[in-house]
C-alpha cells in the first residue's frame, strides 16, 4: 500500500472545514430574497381538521401567505408514497392510507402539518403560525400496537380495517412445525424491540428556489440521497420534471437513516416557492425533529427456537408486530419485512424457520429506516434468545453459539439470504480473548464480596450490508434499483474529480474514495475532488444508507478507474512508443516495464485533452463513467462482549469492558471505520440503556425534547475495545463489507445479555434504565 | 429594537435587532458566522457553544443585549491564519468528529473545560465536563482522546509564550 492508499489511516481531507466552522449546511445559506417557513402543526394524535382561519395570521408583520393542506391537494402535488411493495401472505397487496403533504381533512399524529405561514423573517413566520387558527374535532386515537389491534379500536385509513398494513411471512411453516415437534427442548421468549428517535444533530432543512422564466427549481436540502430525492419529487410528487429540478445535499449533519425519506417539508417549500415566486427556507427545531422525523424499530415479538438433545438448533418461530406509525414512509414497509426477517437465521445453522410480520398503524409519528433498520431488531432477537437458551440449558453461550456456529460457506438459510463468506468463530475467539473470559468468574467473585453484580452478554451479530442486488430486490418488491454510479474525471493537469451518488453526512468519503485513486494511481488524496450531493454535478445515484456506500459505490469507483487506466495505458503506451501491455502504473507515472521510459499523470492527461498525438481513432479527453450494480449483499459480522456491573442498590448500570470484533473484510481507513464502529456501538448502547420514544394513550409524543429523550452523552458509555478479524467479501472488487450500522446492530443485545446475566432475571426491557434494573432485582414492590 | 455592541473574534460590531434576538442568532444571521449551530430548542446539546469574556456559553440561551459590551470569540476566531488551534488539530488528528456539525460547539466547550481544569485532566473527568454536548456520530470516543491529546498540546503551547 501506499502511504495514502488502502489500509492507511490518513486523517481526513474534508475536517478542515468543519475544525474551522466552515462546513457549509443548509441552514448556513441564505438566498436573495429569501422568505421562511413556518408549519402549523396538529397538537392533536387524531382529529378532523373542520376550518382554517389565517385571517388574523395574514394580517401580521412581515407574513406573505398563509397556505393549506387543501390548497396543496387542489394543485395536484402527488401524495407521499412507499417505495417497497410488500403482500401479505394471503397474496393481497399492502393495504396503505394517503398521506397528503400537509392534512386537509383529518390528522393522524400530533405534530403532522395542517398548514405553512410563509414570512419575511422566521420569528415573524413563527408568530403568524400562533396566529393561525384551526378547528380540529378530536377523534379517539390508538398510541400503540396492541390498542390499535385490540377490538373495537378507532380505526385511522378506511383503506386498512382493523390498522393493518400487512400481515407478511416467510420461511416454511410446516418444517418449522415438523422441528419443533421433534425438539428436545424449546426456549420461548417475548421482547419489546424500544422505539427510537434517530436525532442526527443537524435537524432537516430545506431552501426552495423557483426560477419563473427558467419555470426550474433548486432545492437545498438535508439528505442522504439528494438524486432519489429528485427521482421521487418529479416521479410521483408532480413538483417538476427532473430536468427541470436541481438537488443539492450540502454538508449534511448526520443522517441514520432519517435523511433517506422525502419529507413533506421539502415537498411544501419547492411548491410555496413557486406560489410567492421567492425562495422559501425551512429549518426544523429540535421538537420538529422529534414529531416529524421518520422514527425507528418499535418491535413487539415473541419468538421459540427449538434444540435436539445436543443443543443443536433444529427451528426458529417469530411472531412480530411492527409499528408504523400513522402513515408509510418511503421504505417502511420493507424494514421489518426484507430487512429484519432475512435475518433471523443470524450466524447460526438454523434448518428451519418461519417468521410472521404483522405491519400496524398507530397515531404516532411515521416509522421507517433508522441504523441498521430490521436488522438490529433481527439481532436483538436471536442473541436475546441464544443467551436465554444458554441460561435454560445451563451451558456456556459462548459454546452454545460455536455449537450452532455456520462454519461452511457460501451458507444460503431458509430466508433468503445467501451469507457468502465469513469466520465466526475466529471473531468469538478474538473477543474472548480481549475481554479476558476465563478470568471472568474470578472478577465476578470479586464484584460481589464489594456489594455489586457482575455480568458478561454477548452479541454474534450478521448483518445484510450493501444494499443491494437491483434484481433481488426488484423480485422482493423494491420500487427501485440498488445499483451505484461514479465518474472518474482526470483533468488535462492531471488533478482527479471523482463525482459519486453516494453522498457523505460523516462518514469521511472525501477521505476513504480518495485513498482508493492513490492506491491505484500512487498520487497523493490532496490531488483526487470527491464530488457528490449535487444532481447538477452527478448524473444519478442512489446515495448513502444500509452501509453501502464503499461496497456498491467505491466498486463503482473501481470500474470507472479501470476504463480510465485502461485508455491511460494506451495514451502512455503511444507516447513511449511501446507496447500497452508492458505499461504500468506505479507513483503517479506510466512506465514500461523493465525500462526507464516513464511519463508521468499530468503529460498523459495533458495528451489525452490536446489530442495532438494520441492513437488513431481515439477520442480525445479522459474521463470515464460505470454503474455498479452488486451480485450480493455482503454480510459484515462480528462477536461483542460487554461486561457490566450493577449496583443493586440503585439499580445503576456501570460498564467494565466492550468489546468489539468485527469482520468487515478488508478495510481501507482503519481510523475511519473505527470511528463508525464507535458511533454505532453507542447507539445501540443507547437503545438499551437509555433511549425510548414514549407516547402517552392520548398519542402525545412526551418525549418530544432532550430534556425528556435521553440521548447518550459521554459519560453513559465507555472506551471500547477494537478487534478486527478478516475475511475478504468476494461479492465486489475491493474485498469490502461495509461498516456504518455494526455497532448499532449488534451492541444492545450484548449489554441487555450482561446486565440479566448480573441480576439473575432474563426479564427486562430496553431501555434498561436504573429504575427497570432495581425493579427486575427487587420486584415490584 | 435595540441597538448592541460587542467584540467578536477581535472586531468591534454593532447591530441593529430584536430585543428577542439570541447569541446564536446575532452571529448566524447578522454576522454571517455560520460554524456556530443550533441543534435543539432547550439547551442542551451545545453545538451552540462560544466563548463569552473567556467563558464557554451556550449562545442559543443568552439574549443579545446579555452579550452587550462583551467580548464574544466563536470557532472562526480560535486559529491564528493557517495555524490550527491545538484543540482543533487535536480533534482532526484523532478522528473527533464525523458529520461535524457537534464539532465547533464541542471544540468550544473542550477548550474551556482544558482551560478551567488547567491541563490536569484524565478520561472521567472528561467524560464528565462533555456533559452538555452531544455529540450522535462519534459515540465519544475519539472526543475524549481528543480533548486529551489537545490538553497536552495546549500545555506545550501554553509554556513556549
Amino acid at each position: 500500500m501506499g502511504v495514502e492508499g488502502i489500509g492507511a489511516s490518513v486523517v481526513r481531507k474534508e475536517d478542515k472545514r468543519f475544525i474551522t466552522g466552515k462546513g457549509r449546511y443548509v441552514d448556513d445559506i441564505k438566498l436573495q430574497g429569501m422568505t421562511h417557513a413556518q408549519f402549523v402543526r396538529s397538537p392533536h394524535a387524531h382529529a378532523k381538521v373542520k376550518g382554517i382561519d389565517s385571517s388574523a395570521a395574514l394580517k401580521m408583520p412581515g407574513v406573505v401567505a398563509v397556505l393549506t393542506g387543501q390548497q396543496i391537494v387542489d394543485d395536484k402535488v402527488g401524495n407521499l408514497i412507499c417505495g417497497w411493495a410488500v403482500s401479505s401472505k394471503d397474496g393481497t397487496p399492502m393495504k396503505m392510507g394517503a398521506w397528503p403533504a400537509m392534512a386537509p381533512e383529518t390528522v393522524r399524529f400530533v405534530g403532522q402539518a395542517v398548514a405553512v405561514v410563509i414570512a419575511e423573517t422566521k420569528n415573524q413566520a413563527k408568530d403568524a403560525a400562533e396566529a393561525v387558527v384551526v378547528d380540529y374535532e378530536e377523534l379517539p386515537a390508538v398510541a400503540n400496537i396492541r390498542a390499535a389491534i385490540a377490538p373495537g379500536a378507532a380505526q385511522l385509513h378506511p383503506e386498512a380495517p382493523g390498522n393493518v398494513v400487512y400481515d407478511w411471512a416467510i420461511g416454511d411453516e410446516a418444517a418449522v412445525k415438523d422441528a419443533f415437534s421433534k425438539a428436545a427442548n424449546v426456549v420461548t421468549l417475548e421482547l419489546t424491540n424500544n422505539r427510537l428517535v434517530p436525532n442526527a444533530m443537524e435537524p432537516r432543512a430545506a431552501i426552495a428556489e423557483y426560477n419563473d422564466a427558467e419555470e426550474h427549481f433548486t432545492l437545498y436540502t438535508t439528505s442522504q440521497n439528494p438524486h432519489v430525492a429528485r427521482l421521487v419529487l418529479s416521479a410521483f410528487y408532480n413538483i417538476a420534471p427532473e430536468h427541470k429540478l436541481r438537488v443539492i445535499a450540502p454538508d449534511v449533519g448526520g443522517g441514520f437513516g432519517s435523511k433517506i425519506f422525502i419529507y413533506p417539508e421539502e415537498m411544501v417549500a419547492l411548491w410555496a416557492s413557486k406560489k410567492v415566486n421567492r425562495p422559501v427556507k425551512w429549518t426544523g427545531d429540535r421538537t420538529e425533529a422529534f414529531l416529524t422525523d421518520a422514527h425507528g424499530r418499535d418491535h413487539v415479538s415473541k419468538a421459540e427456537l427449538a434444540f435436539d438433545k445436543d443443543n443443536k438448533i433444529l427451528g426458529l418461530r417469530v411472531k412480530t408486530h411492527a409499528n408504523f406509525g400513522a402513515y408509510m414512509s418511503l421504505f417502511s414497509s420493507s424494514v421489518p419485512t426484507y430487512l429484519y426477517a432475512t435475518l433471523l437465521s443470524g450466524q447460526y445453522n438454523i434448518p428451519a424457520i418461519y417468521a410472521e410480520v404483522m405491519g400496524v398503524y398507530t397515531n404516532s409519528s411515521p416509522v421507517d429506516a433508522y441504523r441498521g433498520a430490521g436488522r438490529p431488531e433481527a439481532s436483538f432477537l436471536i442473541e436475546r434468545l441464544m443467551e436465554t437458551s444458554a441460561r435454560q440449558l445451563k451451558v456456556d453461550p459462548a459454546e452454545l453459539r460455536r455449537k450452532n456456529f455456520i462454519t461452511v460457506f457460501p451458507h444460503q438459510t431458509p430466508v433468503i439470504m445467501a451469507y457468502d463468506t465469513g469466520d465466526f468463530n475466529a471473531s468469538l475467539d478474538a473477543a474472548l480473548k480481549t475481554v479476558d473470559y476465563a478470568g471472568f468468574p474470578a472478577r465476578q467473585a470479586k464484584a460481589k464480596s464489594e456489594g455489586k453484580l457482575r455480568g458478561i452478554g454477548f452479541s454474534c451479530y450478521i448483518e445484510a450490508c450493501g444494499i443491494a442486488p437491483s434484481k433481488a430486490v426488484g423480485s422482493l418488491g423494491a420500487g427501485v434499483g440498488l445499483w451505484e454510479s461514479a465518474e472518474v474525471r482526470v483533468n488535462p493537469v492531471g488533478t482527479i474529480e471523482i463525482l459519486t451518488g453516494s453522498h457523505s453526512h460523516g462518514q469521511g468519503h472525501e477521505t476513504t474514495f480518495a485513498q482508493l485513486i492513490s492506491e491505484r494511481l500512487g498520487v497523493p488524496i490532496s490531488q483526487v475532488q470527491i464530488v457528490h450531493g449535487d444532481t447538477d454535478k452527478v448524473q444519478f445515484g442512489m446515495g448513502t444508507y444500509g452501509s453501502r456506500s464503499l461496497a456498491v459505490g467505491g466498486s463503482a469507483i473501481i470500474k470507472a478507474m479501470e476504463k480510465v487506466e485502461a485508455k491511460a495505458k494506451k495514451i502512455a503506451a503511444h507516447q513511449l512508443e511501446a507496447s500497452e501491455d508492458d505499461i504500468v502504473i506505479e507513483n503517479g507515472e506510466f512506465k514500461v516495464t523493465g525500462t526507464d521510459k516513464s511519463i508521468a499523470l499530468p503529460m498523459v492527461a495533458l495528451a489525452a485533452y490536446t489530442a495532438h498525438n494520441l492513437p488513431d481513432g481515439m477520442e480525445p479527453g479522459l474521463k470515464e463513467s460505470a454503474f455498479y450494480d452488486p451480485s450480493n449483499f455482503t454480510f459484515p459480522a462480528g462477536t461483542y462482549i460487554c461486561e457490566i456491573e450493577v449496583d443493586p442498590g440503585t439499580g445503576k448500570t456501570s460498564f467494565v469492558n466492550f468489546v468489539a470484533a468485527d469482520d468487515f473484510g478488508r478495510l481501507i481507513n482503519p481510523m475511519i471505520v473505527e470511528g463508525q464502529v464507535h458511533g454505532g456501538l453507542t447507539q445501540g448502547i443507547g437503545q438499551a440503556l437509555l433511549e425510548g420514544a414514549v407516547y402517552d394513550d392520548s398519542g402525545q409524543l412526551v418525549t418530544a425534547s432532550f430534556m425528556d429523550y435521553a440521548m447518550p452523552r459521554a459519560d453513559d458509555v465507555p472506551t471500547y475495545k477494537l478487534q478486527h478479524t478478516t475475511t475478504l467479501c468476494p461479492g465486489n472488487p475491493l474485498g469490502v463489507k461495509g461498516c456504518g450500522e455494526a455497532g448499532a446492530i449488534g451492541a444492545s443485545a450484548a449489554v441487555i445479555n450482561a446486565i440479566t446475566n448480573a441480576i439473575g432475571n432474563n426479564k427486562l426491557e430496553m431501555p434498561a434504565t436504573p429504575d427497570r434494573v432495581w425493579h427486575a432485582i427487587h420486584g415490584q414492590a | 429594537m435595540s441597538t448592541v455592541k460587542l467584540t467578536v473574534n477581535g472586531r468591534a460590531v454593532s447591530a441593529e435587532v430584536e430585543d428577542r434576538t439570541l447569541l446564536v442568532h446575532l452571529l448566524r444571521d447578522h454576522l454571517n458566522l455560520t460554524g456556530t449551530h443550533v441543534g435543539c430548542d432547550t439547551s442542551q446539546c451545545g453545538a451552540c457553544v462560544v466563548h463569552v469574556d473567556g467563558r464557554a456559553v451556550k449562545s442559543c440561551t443568552m439574549l443579545v443585549g446579555q452579550a452587550n459590551g462583551a467580548n464574544v470569540t466563536t470557532i472562526e476566531g480560535i486559529s491564528k491564519g493557517d495555524e490550527l488551534h491545538p484543540m482543533q488539530a487535536a480533534f482532526r488528528d484523532n478522528h473527533g468528529l464525523q458529520c461535524g456539525y457537534c464539532t465547533p460547539g464541542m471544540i468550544m466547550s473542550a477548550i474551556d473545560i482544558v482551560n478551567r481544569h488547567g491541563g490536569q485532566l484524565d478520561e472521567a473527568t472528561v467524560r464528565q465536563e462533555l456533559e452538555g454536548n452531544i455529540c450522535r456520530c462519534t459515540g465519544y470516543h475519539n472526543i475524549v482522546k481528543s480533548v486529551l491529546d489537545a490538553a497536552g498540546r495546549m500545555k506545550v503551547s501554553a509554556a513556549a509564550e
